[in-house]
């Protein structure tokens, strides 16, 4: 069977779901919150590449590049928040951030 | 073509495969390898598809860099994984809902999806025959014409990032000494000598 452009949509879906699925499974832990949303990225990555590919058009490699880009940026400032609320509280419960609560 | 197909669909499994990995291992440290498992096996993907410069890029700034980070941090700090993954089967109900429920959209809109026929006569950017150029070229030279501007702003964007990691982490602990130049530069004699008139055989 001839690999077309649905099947890279199919993964592409199940692994968004995945993404979204794991921020409620682990909705705790924001670690694992922020390794979902590189999933999400991910996903929309192999969106872009594949419509890019099968559609015959480059642009879409160039917009995945930026949303790498974005994503780093995200992952790294994510990350620093969170080495700095650990810093501050002891934990990295999601439950527990409710310091600017009103 | 059977040996594509294969490939394709030992990438998709083994991507598919670490993602649910991901989400569900009980150690976040095998969380991480995992993603990295799945990143590159997308850059398979990637790579099977046509698109090997974004495949080498996934690898080097998701592998080398977003899940190194994520490592360093799972390591680093001392957290009780243990009890954060307490009560998480309270919300599997919903979450189960809202994935199948966002599954099923996405299947609807696969299903009835059709590319318009003369879409390929509207390309932004006619990917070259890769006998003209290689997707490495062709994409730089789209980069670095088109897009410089965006370009530019992406680099502005991982400046800020850095900049705010540096600035968010960066912390002045009390009780340890530090070497502060301009207090160095700024002592004057008067302050920090004083001339005694030191008597024979009297001490200070």
């Amino acid at each position: 069977m001839e690999i077309g452009l649905a099947h890279y949509l199919t993964v592409a879906a199940i692994v968004f779901t995945l993404g979204v699925f794991g921020i409620f499974l682990n909705r705790k832990n924001v670690i694992i919150i922020l390794m979902s949303v590189e999933l999400i990225l991910l996903a929309v990555n192999i969106n872009l590449v594949s419509f890019s590919v099968f559609l015959n058009d480059l642009v879409g490699q160039v917009f995945a590049m930026f949303i790498l880009t974005v994503a780093a940026a995200e992952a790294a400032i994510g990350l620093a928040i969170l080495v700095v609320y650990f810093r501050n509280r002891g934990t990295i419960a999601v439950d527990d951030i409710n310091m600017m609560k009103g | 073509m059977i040996v594509q197909s294969l490939a394709f669909y030992l990438f998709a499994a083994i991507l598919v495969a670490s993602a649910v990995m991901v989400i569900t291992a009980r150690n976040p440290v095998h969380s991480v390898l995992f993603l990295i498992l799945a990143f590159f096996n997308a850059a398979g993907l990637f790579v099977l598809i046509g698109a090997e410069f974004v495949a080498m890029i996934l690898v080097i700034v998701y592998v080398g860099a977003v899940a190194v980070l994520f490592l360093f941090v799972v390591m680093m700090l001392d957290i009780n994984f243990r009890e954060l993954r307490a009560g998480t089967l309270q919300y599997l109900p919903i979450g189960i809902t809202v994935g199948l429920v966002l599954l099923v959209e996405l299947a609807l809109v696969l299903g009835t999806w059709v590319v318009s026929p003369d879409l390929a006569t509207v390309a932004a950017a006619p990917t070259p025959t890769p006998d003209q150029v290689t997707n490495t070229h062709a994409l730089g030279l789209l980069i670095y014409t088109h897009y410089a501007y965006l370009f530019q702003a992406a680099g502005l964007i991982l400046l800020i990032a850095m900049i705010g990691a540096i600035v968010l982490t960066l912390r002045s602990r009390e009780g340890v000494r530090r070497q502060n130049i301009s207090n160095q530069v700024s002592r004057r004699r008067d302050e920090v000598v004083a001339i005694r008139k030191v008597p024979t055989r009297g001490g200070i």
